[in-house]
């Protein structure tokens, strides 16, 4: 049952059945209408008999070395083809959902991945035991690791991804520059090596055109990087760079690049075959990022021209060929402004963002790979890959996106609902309502991919998904990956690798709220206040003492959201801002029709107080409803005192701690390192918040840490 | 003189107004309470004055207001001077409905004679406390009083007793709600422990039953109010109150929410409110809850958020006893009282704090006919000296009398361990149970596998060997289920269409315990 009206701000009524999201299943694999044909054409089978199409014979039983989602990806290709398939899991993932949908499951050790997923031995006696012909190692653990596919072969069993030599040739980051090169592939031009004097190295900078970027080669990463536009500023960057190489690292060499200036991050998608074929499958845009870690991905780029991208993937088969690459493998580039393109890396696996790579294509590359793995021959030409429509992954992680654009969160999915009643929408999870996130694995929720026939309908389909995706118990990042998806900068495609710190040059905020928004969020609170409080009114069944509900047509009520104080009336059948709805108050969702514009808000909690926390264009508001008397009542309620946080650091995340460097009675400086927590791969550094003695230190290393539990106090 | 020139004026009483002045000054005087600057200190406190505490509590002009004219009999000390009475004296009394629903109210006024207790204002309290018992509706007192009026004496002890006594007398009758907004010491506490529930609030409220000078006199202790009788020491140490909220305006809203909860009396059956979450839902998220590990923890909230209406729980005692979980949810709409062991805290094991937590509850809810859900993972009973010496054996008797006793409605699940005489007192089969319902996870034993072996076969070799026999034997949900102390063993996820199937079935219940006077529970 359910009660809908119309108020004030207008709320109109009358009831309405239980509003209930219907969720409609996929086909496993995602094909767009517009697939190709051809993937599904029968192809060398000896055994197809009869005219239906079966997929050709190639193993009985594989075996995915990987937990998680993209487990749960390659059991569904490998359900779709009839082969038997086997996962692995830790004992904490033992009810896990990929467990759940494998024909068997193995346990292969304890929570921690070094025990269980990177465990070889007790892999390989998986293998054993359960008669795998073939392991699919997914992503990351132990997909681009030659130990392992050294000891596949050494037992006879089938590693569906490349060869070791291509592996091990890929792997190595100065190996795989030098193969490229030989291969003709476009490398960022550069120097290594003593340059004598500062007019050497100006030449030098004039053949590799500028700007370009000058360092000493012993130090690491961007340390004492220097950007030279012109002659004279390389003159000054080998001065600077040179004395620093001798007095630091005492090792004369100068590396001299290219500088690539807010570049992008385009990778192609490769498929080769054991036979020498190689195609193309296009590209993905994987430039938002966030600490090198990427976000929001599409299929095709808004960057690239035709003639652009057939140079691009032309080099990427060469590449794959030169190193007799079989399997999927994806290049990766960066792309400068004018469109000049340099080659990376070479990851010889399955990428995270493969699916929009399906999407636009047709092909399932889980079954490209396992037919590869046969021994089979592509199955099609260059010619025969289209770009169909486009797509777009949204990658959907428990992270805190206002701490430094996300911060692992973990906790137990109490509700999980995903937007799958919506067309062309496809998400890749391996959880469901009840998992858990834990601290062990990575804190990936699910890969969001929506499809349009046009950028723009991908988009708006991705707007609808993110607004209909329920998420609770974890904290998520959908506010962050709704705001990027509608920011008037990713829509024009302007992005690069440095889009969020431009964007969001002071950290991640929330959407920010506008005059005419922030009247549809306060008109929506108000409605769902009212709502709730005339259900409160209908006391059901036959009552010994009568009940006398509050005849109210004419409700005047204050909302508080953030510092604002808003007065509001709400009448019904009149006023301004009209919200309309089915008002189900057990629904996670709260599908509304305000102004005549449908919107769908999520009620994220409400309670007695008329604390009313509403997810409205993806980041979630407090709002606090009261009726007139009790707003103005609430002004004589004294401020809680916040506790003082300078002087005492508490966990921001989950996780375990790493260091300490402090012990009780030292005095540390502002911004000084205290201790140091590791959660899901990641180190983060905590700095006190102003110069003070150490009073107590609540950690020790070792420790696993809940967020917000006290680690150090300050005098 | 006014009453000369104004000769048709039929005047009853002396003084220069006529009776409709008077009234109309009085009801203003009443209105003000103890003046202005008194209600401006109650609000620098951060405390609203007794009117406003009423109007925030009860529907928009509900308030029936009774005794608005009675005033103080005291004429020592200077009190029968006339600045000394105020109209109504030191507490605002009457009825009003809470969402449509009758309740009477008390709100002492903190601004009259710091909310002192008079003879008058015990009156006033007992005559709509004998109202409430006739009509049959709750009672709701807001307590805000420094005490006794020391000026009157005996009497205002004497008003005390009459109001303990109705306490008692409407005991079980109606569901009586105190609301601590203010300082509430000496013999005033006994009102609100006599009630169903006593509610405080942060920073404002204290209970005791002496002071931090008197105890410094008395036993040389230094300990501030806050310390000795805030809102935190009785949610968190003493288990005196049942819930603590933020400030005044919270606190009433929050009493709002949870009268919706109450039916009116023992007449009335629980009461149930319109429902938008399907009776049917499955929830597939409790299937994979119960971790594999007997050993491991999870919260038992999780599950029953899942389960009830909305996700919709009023906690009692949360920071209290934490072992077990007691309060009000909702199942398609009817509200019930929910019971659960919380393997999170102590495995659940039952000891003092708990079991008198949840016996107090489960008497509440048999009282006022509000069906019984108890959701049982439980060790045992705490084992050890300072268990022993305080009187486990007494207070877990009480939580397997109150269970026994209660003749409502009464649903079990185990969803895991039912350990030893533990699981004879969580409103087992044996006890009345209507429906008992095993997870798959459910392991109804004496004891662990380990302890159990290790008398079995003391000294014994094998003892690994026994205790997976053991395991195999007992460590599922079969031994129960075969001899028919569990009804059935159920998916998790059907468990709350099962219980509204069953709650459905179970309204017309009817079970009468023999006649006695009372009962003797073991206090």
């Amino acid at each position: 049952m359910t009660t809908s009206c119309c108020f004030t701000l207008f709320i109109c009524g009358g009831p309405l059945p239980p509003f209930q999201l219907q969720t409609v299943s996929l086909e496993p694999f995602f094909l767009p209408r517009t697939a190709l044909k051809k993937s599904r054409r029968c192809v060398g089978d000896k055994n197809t008999k009869s005219v239906f199409c079966l997929p050709p014979q190639t193993f009985d039983k594989i075996l995915i070395a990987n937990r998680g989602e993209i487990a749960c990806r390659v059991i569904k290709t490998c359900q779709k083809m009839g082969i038997k398939s086997v996962a692995v899991h830790s004992d904490v993932d033992a009810s896990a959902v990929h467990v759940k949908m494998a024909d068997e499951a193995v346990c292969v050790g304890p929570a921690p991945t070094s025990k269980s997923y990177l465990n070889m031995d007790a892999i390989m006696d998986a293998i054993r035991s359960t008669g795998a012909q073939a392991v699919h190692p997914g992503y990351g653990f132990l997909s681009e690791n030659k130990e392992f596919a050294k000891r596949l072969a050494a037992e006879g069993v089938t590693f569906i991804g490349p060869d070791t030599h291509a592996i091990m040739a890929m792997g190595d980051k100065i190996e795989s520059k030098l193969i490229a090169k030989a291969a003709k592939v476009n490398t960022i031009p550069g120097f290594d090596g003593v340059v004598e004097t500062a007019d050497d190295a100006v030449k030098i900078a004039q053949q590799i055109g500028y700007p370009v970027m000058i360092k000493a080669s012993a130090g690491g990463g961007g340390k004492g990087m220097r950007i030279a536009w012109n002659d004279e500023e390389t003159r000054e960057g080998f001065r600077f760079s040179s004395q620093e190489a001798a007095s630091s690292f005492g090792d004369d060499r100068l590396l001299i690049e290219k500088y690539i200036d807010n570049p992008r991050h385009i990778e192609i998608q490769v498929l080769a075959d054991k036979h020498g074929n190689a195609l193309w499958l296009n590209e993905r845009e994987c430039s938002i990022q966030r600490r090198n870690q990427k976000v929001v991905e599409e299929a095709p780029s808004t960057f690239l021209d035709s003639v652009t991208r057939r140079a691009m993937g032309e080099q990427a088969v060469q590449l794959a060929k030169a190193v007799q690459y079989s399997s999927a493998g994806t290049v990766e580039f960066l792309v400068d402004s004018k469109k000049n393109f340099y080659f990376l890396e070479m990851n010889t696996r399955l990428q995270v963002e493969h699916p929009i790579t399906e999407c636009i294509t047709g092909l399932d590359l889980v079954e490209q790979m396992i037919r590869v793995a046969k021994g089979y021959k592509l199955l099609h030409k260059q010619e025969d890959i289209p770009i169909n429509g486009w797509a777009i992954e949204s990658r959907v992680y428990a992270e805190d996106p206002y701490k430094s654009f996300g911060l692992p969160s973990i906790g137990r999915l109490s509700q999980y609902q995903e937007p799958l009643n919506l067309s062309n929408v496809r998400v890749d999870s391996g959880i469901q309502e009840g998992s858990d996130i834990s601290i062990y694995y990575d804190p990936m929720i699910s890969k969001l991919v929506t499809y349009g026939a046009t950028r723009a309908e991908a988009l708006s389909k991705m707007e609808d998904a993110l607004d209909n995706y329920v998420i609770r118990g974890v904290t998520h990042n959908i506010p962050l990956l709704r705001e990027i998806i509608t920011h008037p900068r990713f829509i024009s495609g302007d992005i690069s690798t440095n889009f969020l710190p431009e964007v969001y040059p002071d950290g991640f905020k929330g959407h920010q709220l506008e005059v005419g928004n922030r009247r549809e969020l306060l008109a929506s609170a108000a409605a769902l206040y009212i709502t709730a409080q005339l259900r409160s009114q209908k006391v059901l069944g036959n009552l010994r003492v009568s009940s006398t509900p509050v005849e109210c047509t004419h409700w005047e009520l204050c909302a508080e959201l953030g510092e604002g104080l808003y007065s509001m009336e709400v009448e019904v059948d009149g006023g301004k801002v009209e919200v309309s709805g089915q008002w189900n108050l057990a629904s996670t969702l709260l599908p509304l029709t305000i102004n005549g514009t449908d919107r769908m808000l999520q009620c994220l909690s409400r309670d007695a107080s008329g604390q009313i926390v509403l997810q409205y264009l993806g980041t979630s508001f407090k709002v606090r409803v009261l009726s007139k008397l009790a707003a103005e009542l609430n002004s004589y309620m004294p401020e809680k005192v916040a506790e003082d946080t300078s002087s005492i650091l508490r966990s921001p995340m989950p996780g375990s701690v790493v260091a300490v460097s402090v012990k009780p009675g030292d005095t540390v400086a502002e911004g000084q390192e205290i201790c140091v927590i590791e959660a899901m791969k990641m180190q983060n550094s905590l700095t006190a918040a102003k110069q003070a003695k150490v009073k107590k230190v609540h950690c020790k290393p070792g420790e696993t840490v809940g967020e917000g539990d006290l680690l150090v106090e300050l005098e | 003189h006014p009453a000369f020139l104004l000769p048709d004026c039929r005047r009853y009483s002396v003084g220069h107004l006529s009776v409709k002045e008077r009234i109309d000054m009085k009801r203003k005087a009443a209105l003000v309470g103890g003046g202005q600057k008194r209600i401006d200190a109650q609000h620098k406190r951060g405390k609203l004055t007794a009117r406003e505490r009423v109007e925030l509590l009860l529907d928009p002009e509900s308030f029936v207001e009774s005794d608005m004219f009675v005033e103080h009999r005291c004429s020592d000390f200077g009190m029968e001077q006339d600045r000394n009475k105020f109209p109504g004296d030191s507490v605002v009394t009457g009825r009003g409905r809470i969402n449509g629903r009758l309740v009477y109210v008390f709100s002492q006024d903190f601004t009259v004679f710091g909310g002192s207790l008079s003879g008058a204002h015990a009156q006033k309290i007992c005559k709509i406390m004998d109202q409430a018992m006739t009509v049959g509706a709750p009672v709701i007192g807001l307590n805000d009083s420094g005490g006794a009026r020391i000026q009157e004496g005996v009497e205002s002890l004497a008003g005390y007793a009459d109001i303990f006594l109705r306490n008692v007398l409407a005991s079980g009758v109606v569901p009586q709600i105190s609301l601590i907004m203010g300082p509430c010491a000496g013999g005033a506490v006994y009102s609100p422990a006599l009630t169903d529930f006593t509610f405080m609030v942060k920073d404002t409220s204290y209970l005791f039953i002496t002071g931090p000078d008197v105890v410094k006199s008395v036993t040389n202790e230094d300990v501030t109010q806050e310390e000795l009788g805030g809102a935190k020491t009785h949610t968190t140490v003493s288990g005196v109150a049942h819930h603590a909220f933020e400030n005044d305006v919270d606190a009433l809203l929050n009493m709002r929410e949870f009268f919706n909860f109450l039916p009116l009396s023992n007449q009335d059956p629980s009461p149930i409110r319109a429902c938008h979450d399907p009776s049917d839902r499955l929830v597939t998220s409790l299937d994979t809850i119960v971790p594999f590990e007997t050993t491991k923890a999870y919260d038992m909230l999780d599950i029953i958020h899942a389960i009830v209406d909305e996700r919709d729980f009023f906690e009692i005692m949360p920071s209290y006893a934490k072992n077990i979980v007691v309060g009000f949810a909702r199942m398609n709409g009817r509200t019930v009282g929910i019971v659960g062991n919380q393997p999170k805290v102590a495995s659940g094991c039952l000891d003092i704090n708990s079991s008198v937590k949840g016996a107090r509850f489960v008497r509440f809810c048999d009282a006022f006919n509000i069906p019984i859900i108890t959701f049982v993972d439980v060790p045992g009973f705490l084992p050890g000296t300072a268990q022993e010496y305080g009187g486990i054996i007494r207070h877990g008797a009480k939580l397997l009398y109150a269970f026994a006793e209660a003749t409502v409605p009464k649903i079990t699940i185990i969803t895991r361990k039912a350990y030893g005489g533990a699981y004879d007192v969580m409103s087992s089969k044996h006890l009345r149970g209507d429906v008992n319902y095993a997870w798959p996870s459910a392991e109804v034993a004496v004891m662990g596998a380990k302890g159990a072996v290790q008398i079995i076969f003391r000294g014994k070799e094998n003892q690994a060997e026994a205790e997976a026999e053991y395991v195999e034997k007992f460590a599922n949900p079969f031994p129960a289920a075969v001899r028919g102390f569990v009804d059935d063993i159920i998916e998790p996820a059907t468990t709350r269409k099962k219980i509204c199937r069953d709650l459905e079935v179970l309204a017309s219940k009817k079970q009468v315990n023999p006649w006695k006077k009372h009962a003797n529970i073991p206090l």
